[in-house]
């Protein structure tokens, strides 16, 4: 293992994967300075500008260009710069991307990796601070990938680079300088694939990208108290691992999901929605879903922090979940 | 060119493709009447010089992407008639085995990369294709055909930016018919039109008469071989007229009183046979050239329509790699 950050695993993963297959290439706006966080930093010099493709303020374009360079023997990784950016190239990812491979018969797959920067960072406010992550999710032909750490952000970004689906692949801007352990060798993650971040007994919950290590701190917290916690980070929305979360549920009994995204609407519906269907007898309390409130994110901190879920309200919706009597 | 030095065999060729192209069409509006054909269909009818003038100048390897009237370009690339049929009437052997129907026939053995349901989204598609040609370091090409209606798209600005500012291999073929749907596209549309927003871009644009089967098989040529040469864009603005509604369906009331009929006078298979037989060709020859087309399409009319429906398991396959098809497949 090696220390790194989650930007810097990024960038590993890349050179990696462009090293390992020639038709691997990245554009976006500003990758040849390195990115608009640095997450590209080097790797123009390393593979030059026509790997390394610096773009126009065109986001239709770069989206549809690789849609286009994906159906032409190559895999494009697509630099999105906010995930609040990639509505302009909508019809480019769910109308085409998306869709290609099943309206053309088979004939065509579209490996593409479409890279997303999200989530509340430096009052960035509401143009650039979503977590758009349910309405991916809600597009067939389109897999949805969220790491929270720098091993997962390395290991799921060569799986995603790899794979012959169009993946959406949304890192948080806030984990950018997270450190964390790295495998020294090339090691691909499985996509679809969660991760049981921490064992327990009483309750599952479950999260994805930041929100999971403000999960795994609480959860560490509420072990002082007595209340013996699951975590597992999904990592892979779509497909999303149901059997490890209902093989949880099931042993436990209850279940809180928690995401930075509003809640209205938000994947943890779907799970939620789930695990009622199938696992309903075997609950010992309703489920609890934590996401932000339908309003929008505001930019001064007072504002921006009546979007977040805080330590406190997971907190108690574990604890009510767990002392609940029918 | 003059009947005279005409090369009788080339222009025979193309005016057979313009039959097939025409008899295909029809019978697909055929196939629309019989309730055949299920869902909308865009007729190229009146339009088909540019097809046969752009893609008989192509290698079948060089890819095209097409647009939502994408019928004669989609034959015209060498797509197998018969399995574009069955893609209409939604049965297996289409060429996208019933999924895409009219507005994503599409056949990649051909390099032909699709038709599109969203108008102008195929220019950015075009660039990528042609970007990644590059990266390949082919001597492939692209040609990208839409209609004059995308020109006021996004992805047209776009595109075209894209193709210059990187350099790349693309033929841009606006097909101008004179409609945006069932809108007069200059009524709404500012400033000099397709080719003047090309020049403003700085990639070199043409105009050429579309319905002229001659004009536009050598402006093809041209710009084909430039675009192969160069590996930079070009962009054609080939005049024409849409001799049909804007679908199948479409009775074309809006057009002016007088508009269509004056059209077919001017119509490229019908000028065509003029140019054929002052170059020496005779009625009987063009007429069992028409002929051959008509029973070609009738058979594979027949043929399509003895075909079976796709099996409905087929609706969770090639949808994605990871994620189905078992749970895609819940509804309850």
């Amino acid at each position: 293992m090696v220390k790194m950050t989650y930007m810097d695993a990024a960038i590993r993963a890349v050179s990696e994967e462009m090293n390992r297959d020639k038709t691997v290439w990245a554009l976006g706006e500003d990758l040849g300075r390195g990115g608009v966080f640095g997450q590209y930093r080097g790797l123009e010099d390393e593979f030059g500008p026509k790997r390394i493709v610096s773009t126009p303020i065109s986001e239709a374009a770069i989206m549809g260009a690789a849609v286009g360079a994906a159906m032409t023997e190559t895999r494009p990784i697509v630099e999105m710069r906010f995930a609040d950016f990639a509505l302009c190239a909508t019809d480019e990812l769910l109308n085409q991307a998306a869709k290609a491979r099943f309206m053309f018969g088979g004939q065509t797959k579209v490996p593409m990796t479409v890279r997303m920067p999200v989530g509340m960072w430096r009052s960035s406010a509401a143009q650039h601070s979503q977590s758009l992550e349910a309405l991916y999710t809600h597009i067939p032909g389109l897999v949805v990938v969220m790491p929270s750490t720098p091993a997962d952000n390395y290991g799921l970004l060569k799986a995603a680079i790899r794979s012959d689906d169009p993946v959406v692949f949304l890192e948080h801007k806030d984990c950018w300088a997270l450190e964390g352990d790295v495998p020294e060798g090339d090691e691909v993650l499985p996509l679809g694939v969660a991760r049981t971040v921490r064992e327990g007994s009483d309750v599952t919950i479950v999260s994805w990208s930041k929100t999971v290590l403000q999960v795994e701190a609480v959860a560490a917290e509420l072990a002082d108290e007595g209340i013996s916690a699951e975590v597992i980070d999904l990592r892979t929305l779509w497909p999303w691992d149901k059997d490890t979360v209902l093989a949880s549920v099931r042993k436990t009994g209850r279940l809180v999901v928690a995401h930075e995204a509003v809640r209205a609407g938000g994947f943890g519906g779907e799970i939620a929605a789930t695990v009622a269907e199938r696992l309903f007898s075997e609950m010992k309390a309703p489920v609890r879903r934590l996401g932000s409130p339908r309003t929008l994110i505001g930019y001064a901190p007072t504002l921006e922090n009546e979007t977040r879920i805080s330590d406190d309200m997971i907190k108690s919706a574990v604890r009510e979940t767990v002392a609940y009597k029918a | 060119m003059t009947s005279a030095n005409l090369d009788r065999e080339r222009f025979l060729a193309h005016h057979r493709l313009m039959c097939r192209i025409r008899e295909l069409e029809r019978a697909a509006l055929r196939g629309l009447d019989d309730g055949l054909v299920l869902g909308a269909i865009h007729p190229s009818i009146g339009q088909e010089a540019i097809a046969a003038g752009i893609c008989a100048n192509l290698r079948q390897k060089d890819i095209m992407l097409s647009t939502h009237r994408g019928h004669g370009h989609t034959l015209a690339k060498g797509a197998d008639p018969e399995a574009m049929m069955r893609e209409l009437f939604g049965r297996v052997g289409g060429n996208c085995g019933g999924k895409g129907g009219s507005m994503h026939i599409a056949d990649f053995n051909v390099g032909m990369l699709g038709a599109n349901g969203i108008v102008g989204a195929n220019i950015v598609i075009a660039a990528g294709a042609a970007q990644a040609i590059e990266l390949h370091g082919d001597d492939r090409i692209v040609v990208c055909i839409f209609g004059d209606g995308a020109i006021n798209r996004g992805p047209f600005l776009e595109g075209l930016n894209w193709a210059a500012a990187y350099n790349l291999p693309v033929l841009f073929v606006c097909e101008s018919n004179g409609y945006a749907a069932t809108t007069k596209t200059a009524d709404l549309t500012a400033g000099g039109g397709p080719a003047a927003r090309a020049d403003s871009m700085g990639i070199e644009s043409h105009e050429v008469d579309g319905n002229d089967i001659v004009a536009m098989d050598e402006i093809g040529r041209r710009l084909i071989g430039e675009v192969r040469e160069t590996r930079t864009p070009r962009f054609l603005m080939a005049h024409t007229y849409r001799l049909t509604g804007h679908t199948g369906s479409d009775p074309a009331a809006y057009r002016p009183d007088g508009e269509a009929d004056s059209k077919w006078a001017d119509e490229p298979i019908a000028r065509s046979a003029d140019l054929l037989k002052n170059a020496g060709a005779t009625d009987a020859e063009l007429a069992a050239m028409q002929t051959e087309a008509v029973s070609e399409m009738s058979a594979i009319f027949d043929s399509a329509r003895a075909a079976d429906w796709p099996a409905a398991e087929i609706a969770f396959e090639d949808v994605q790699d990871l994620g189905t098809p078992e749970e895609g497949a819940a509804r309850w």
